[in-house]
C-alpha cells in the first residue's frame, strides 16, 4: 500500500491488517512512555485546508508517537491564503522530502491528485464529500473490539448522508467487513443512486430496532437555509436518536462533533451504549497504524540504508 | 447561401486540385463511388471517372484508398476571444477546426466581455478576415452581457453580421425574456441556440446526478434540469411560431422532448457532442477533470444510447463539438474546482469513427451526414460534393491510427477529452470555401506533383 486515498481501494484483508496493527499500538498506549522510534528521522506533513479538531490532532499525535518530525500546515495563515494552487503548495512541501503527506481538503479527489504530484505517501484525511478512510477504519476498529466481528451485524447510518464523506466511507467499510447497512434520513438528504454501494435506504426510523449499531451523522445548520429540511425542530422530531428510540442492546456511534439535541439527545450521548469516546481513542491508534503501514510496513519500507530510514520494531522503546 | 458569403475567412488563393481515385461519399447528394475529385475556382468542378480527370496545372493528390467527404461544419465552438486569448483565439481555433476536417464553424458569444454589441461583432469579423483558416460565423448574446435581464439590440446585431444568437454557457432562466427573444426573432431573423439548464435544479452540481455522483459525493446535475428547459422552450417556440436550436443534448428525456416537438411541427433543431456520444459518467470515477468535467455533464449509458438513437432517426441533426479550451492551471485542480469543458475540434471525426462506426453502432454515411448537419439550422448551405457546389472537402484515411496529443494540438489548449487515446481514422487534408485549409504534414510529403 503506497497511499491511503479511499476505503474503496482497500480489501477486507488490508483493512484487517491495519486494525491488527492498531491493536498492537493500543498496547503501547498503556505504557508510561508512549513513544516508539519507528519513524525517527522521517518527516510527516499534515496539510489541512478545512478546520478539524479530532482528525488533525490525532494524526499529529500519531506522527509524534512514532517519533516522526511533524510539519503542520493550516490553510488559514499560509501561502494558500495568498492564492497558491494546491499543486504548487504540494511541490513546495515536497521539497522537504517528507515521507508522508496527510491532507484534508474541501474537494473530492484532492488527495488522489496530490499523490500524482509528490513522491511522499499520501493519506486522505477527508476529501470533500467523497471519502474519509481513517474515520471508517477507526469506526470498524471500535466495533470490532466491541463485537469481535462485523459479519452479519446490522448497522443503520442516520442523518445527512448526502453531504457526508463519513457516511460514504463507513458504508463501504462496514459492508466490506460483512455488515448489512441501511442508510436513513429525509429523502432530500439521501443521494439518488446510493443503493449502488450495496445498502438499503429508509426514509424513516421505522425498523431501526433491527439494528445492532446506530451510527448518527452530524446535521449541519446551513442545511436549513438550503431547504434540505424545513427546520432543525422538524428534523429532530423525525430523526433524532434519543433513549426512547434507542433500545438498550443497541450501540450508538457518531463521528463528532455532535450537535446536542439535534441528531442526538443529550441522554443518548451520555448513555453507556454510546461509543463516542471510544471512537476518539481509537482514532489515535488507528492513525498510528496507518502511518506505520504506509511508511514502515512490509511494502512501504524504504529500500535505502541511510540512518533513520530503517523501521524499528514497535516493541523497542524510544 | 454558401459559407463564404455569410461567414468570414482570411482571403487566399483558390486551390486547383485533383484528388485522384478517391472514394467519394456524400449520402445527401447520393454519391458513393470512386472518382477523381476536381477542385477549381472555389468549386467542385467535377467528379470524373477514376484516372480520367484533366490534371493539367492542378496539384494531384493520389487518393486511392482514401475517402473524400463533404467537409464538416461545427455550429458550436468557443474561440475565447475577446478576453481569454490565453486559451484560444480566432487563428488557433480555426486552425484546429481545419485540422479536424471542418470547413466552417460558429463561434459562441460567451467571451469576456460577451459579444453583445454591433461593434463587438464587427471587430470579430475583422479578425476572422485577417486570420481565420476556415470560415467563421459569430453569434451574439441574446441578453445584454449575458445577464439574462434585457435583450440585446438584435436587429442591429444581425445587420452587423451576427449569424444568430445564444447565451451559451448559461441558460436563459427567465421564461419571459426567452419569450420576448422568440417574438423578436420575427423581426430580426437568425436562429437562437440554447444551452438548456434550469439553474434552480442544477445548482452547484458538477456532474450527472445518479449512482456515480452518489458514490463520489459530488453534487449532481439532474437530467431534468435539462429536459424540463427543453420542454419549456419547445413550448414557447411553438406558441410564438419561432425557431430554436437546442445545444449539446445530454439526457435521454431531452431527446424524447425534441422528438415529440418535431413530430408536433415545432421548428426545433438539435445537436449532440462527441464526448456525450462516446463517454458516460463512469469516466468521472477517475475524478480526472481533464477528461470528464463539462456542462452538460456526461450522463448514463441509457442517455448515451438515446443520443445515438436520436442521431439515427434525425431527432438530432448534427454533431457539434462544444470545443471549450482551457489552460492546465484551470484543470490541474480538484474536480469540483476545475473549469467545465473539453476541446474537440481535432478529434471529433476520428473519435466517432472509432467509437461508433467501427463497432457497427452507426454507419459511416450517417456520421458523414451528421458531421456536416450543423450548417442548415443557421441558414447556411450544407457542404456538398455535388459538382458546382462550393469546394468544401475533407480527405480522410480511415485506416490510419494515431494517438491524440502525441504531436501536440493546433488548438492553444490541450484539454482534450480523449487525450492519449489511440483513434482510427485521420484527416489528411481539408478544403474550405475553395482553399486548402489544412494538410497533415507527413501526408503532404506523399503528394504527387
Amino acid at each position: 500500500m503506497k497511499h491511503l486515498l479511499s476505503i474503496e481501494q482497500l480489501s477486507r484483508e488490508e483493512i484487517e491488517g491495519i486494525l491488527d496493527r492498531a491493536e498492537s499500538f493500543a498496547e503501547v498506549g498503556r505504557r508510561d512512555i508512549k513513544k516508539v522510534p519507528t519513524l525517527r528521522g522521517r518527516t510527516v506533513v499534515s496539510l489541512f485546508y478545512e478546520s478539524s479538531t479530532r482528525t488533525s490532532s490525532s494524526f499529529d499525535l500519531a506522527a509524534k508517537r512514532l517519533s516522526a518530525d511533524l510539519v503542520s500546515v493550516k490553510a488559514a495563515g499560509s501561502s494558500v491564503e495568498k492564492g497558491e494552487s494546491l499543486k504548487d503548495t504540494v511541490a513546495t512541501l515536497s521539497a522537504y522530502d517528507p515521507a508522508a503527506i496527510v491532507i484534508r481538503h474541501p474537494y473530492a479527489g484532492a488527495a488522489q491528485m496530490v499523490a500524482g504530484w509528490t513522491a511522499a505517501a499520501v493519506v486522505n484525511a477527508g476529501d470533500g464529500k467523497h471519502e474519509h478512510p481513517s474515520q471508517a477504519l477507526l469506526d470498524v476498529y471500535t466495533l470490532r473490539r466491541k463485537l469481535g466481528s462485523l459479519e452479519g451485524i446490522r448497522i443503520w447510518i442516520v442523518g445527512d448522508v448526502l453531504h457526508s464523506r463519513v457516511a460514504r466511507s463507513n458504508l463501504i467499510a462496514f459492508t466490506r467487513m460483512g455488515a448489512e447497512v441501511t442508510v436513513c434520513g429525509p429523502p432530500t438528504l439521501i443521494p439518488r443512486g446510493i443503493e449502488e454501494l450495496g445498502c438499503d435506504v429508509s426514509y424513516s426510523l421505522d425498523g431501526i430496532e433491527e439494528a445492532e449499531v446506530v451510527y448518527a451523522l452530524r446535521m449541519q445548520k446551513e442545511r436549513m437555509s438550503e431547504s434540505f429540511v424545513p427546520s432543525l425542530r422538524e428534523y429532530a422530531a423525525s430523526f433524532q436518536i434519543d433513549t426512547r428510540r434507542l433500545e438498550p442492546r443497541q450501540l450508538l456511534m457518531h463521528p463528532g462533533p455532535v450537535n446536542r439535541g439535534v441528531e442526538l439527545s443529550g441522554e443518548a450521548i451520555d448513555s453507556p451504549q454510546s461509543l463516542i469516546t471510544e471512537q476518539v481513542a481509537a482514532g489515535l491508534v488507528v492513525r498510528m497504524a496507518i502511518l506505520y503501514e504506509l511508511l514502515a510496513g512490509a511494502e512501504g519500507a524504504p529500500s535505502g540504508e541511510g540512518e533513520g530510514s530503517r523501521p524499528t520494531p514497535i516493541g523497542t522503546p524510544a | 447561401m454558401s459559407l463564404a458569403d455569410l461567414l468570414d475567412v482570411r482571403p487566399g488563393e483558390n486551390a486547383h486540385l485533383v484528388l485522384r481515385r478517391a472514394t467519394v461519399l456524400d449520402p445527401i447528394a447520393g454519391i458513393d463511388a470512386v472518382h477523381d475529385v476536381v477542385v477549381r475556382d472555389g468549386e467542385i468542378a467535377s467528379l470524373a471517372n477514376p484516372g480520367d480527370a484533366d490534371t493539367d496545372g492542378a496539384e494531384v493528390v493520389e487518393a486511392e484508398g482514401l475517402h473524400a467527404f463533404p467537409a464538416f461544419f461545427d455550429p458550436h465552438v468557443h474561440l475565447r476571444t475577446p478576453g481569454q486569448e490565453h486559451k484560444e483565439d480566432v487563428e488557433t481555433g480555426t486552425r484546429a477546426a481545419a485540422a479536424g476536417g471542418y470547413c466552417g464553424i460558429i463561434a459562441m458569444a460567451n467571451t469576456s466581455p460577451p459579444v453583445s454589441t454591433a461593434a463587438d461583432v464587427a471587430a470579430l469579423r475583422e479578425q476572422a478576415r485577417a486570420g481565420a483558416s476556415v470560415p467563421v460565423g459569430f453569434l451574439a448574446t441574446v441578453s445584454k452581457g449575458m445577464k439574462g435581464e434585457e435583450l440585446t439590440e438584435m436587429v442591429e446585431l444581425r445587420e452587423a453580421g451576427a449569424l444568430g444568437f445564444s447565451d451559451d454557457g448559461l441558460p436563459i432562466a427567465d421564461a419571459g425574456l426567452m419569450r420576448r427573444a422568440l417574438q423578436y426573432q420575427h423581426l430580426c431573423g437568425g436562429n437562437i441556440a440554447l444551452h438548456e439548464e434550469d439553474p434552480a435544479l442544477s445548482r452547484d452540481g458538477v456532474m450527472h446526478e445518479g449512482p456515480v455522483s452518489a458514490v463520489l459525493g459530488l453534487a449532481g446535475i439532474p437530467s431534468v434540469s435539462e429536459s424540463t428547459m427543453v420542454a419549456r422552450d419547445a413550448g414557447l417556440a411553438a406558441y410564438e411560431r419561432a425557431r430554436i436550436h437546442v445545444q449539446h443534448l445530454s439526457a435521454a428525456e431531452s431527446v424524447g422532448v425534441v422528438r415529440a416537438a418535431k413530430a408536433a411541427g415545432v421548428r426545433i433543431s438539435a445537436e449532440a457532442s462527441p464526448h456525450h456520444l462516446c463517454l458516460t459518467d463512469d469516466a468521472v470515477r477517475s475524478l480526472d477533470p481533464h477528461r470528464a468535467k463539462m456542462n452538460p455533464p456526461l450522463r448514463e449509458e441509457r442517455d448515451r444510447q438515446a443520443l445515438v438513437e436520436g442521431l439515427r432517426d434525425g431527432t438530432i441533426e448534427c454533431i457539434a463539438t462544444d470545443h471549450a479550451p482551457h489552460q492546465p492551471e484551470e484543470k490541474d485542480v480538484p474536480f469540483e474546482q476545475a473549469a467545465m469543458g473539453v476541446t474537440g475540434l481535432e478529434t471529433a471525426f476520428a473519435a466517432l469513427h472509432t467509437e461508433l462506426v467501427l463497432p457497427g453502432v452507426i454507419d459511416l454515411g450517417l456520421l458523414v451526414e451528421r458531421m456536416a448537419g450543423g450548417a442548415e439550422p443557421f441558414d447556411l448551405e450544407r457542404p456538398s460534393l455535388a459538382p458546382g457546389s462550393e469546394a468544401n472537402v475533407v480527405l480522410c484515411d480511415l485506416g490510419a491510427e494515431w494517438t491524440v496529443g502525441e504531436d501536440g494540438y493546433e488548438s492553444r489548449s490541450a484539454n482534450s477529452w480523449c487525450a492519449g487515446q489511440t483513434l482510427t481514422g485521420r484527416v489528411l487534408m481539408t478544403v474550405a470555401a475553395g482553399q486548402v485549409a489544412f494538410r497533415l504534414r507527413s501526408f503532404s510529403l506523399g503528394v504527387a506533383s
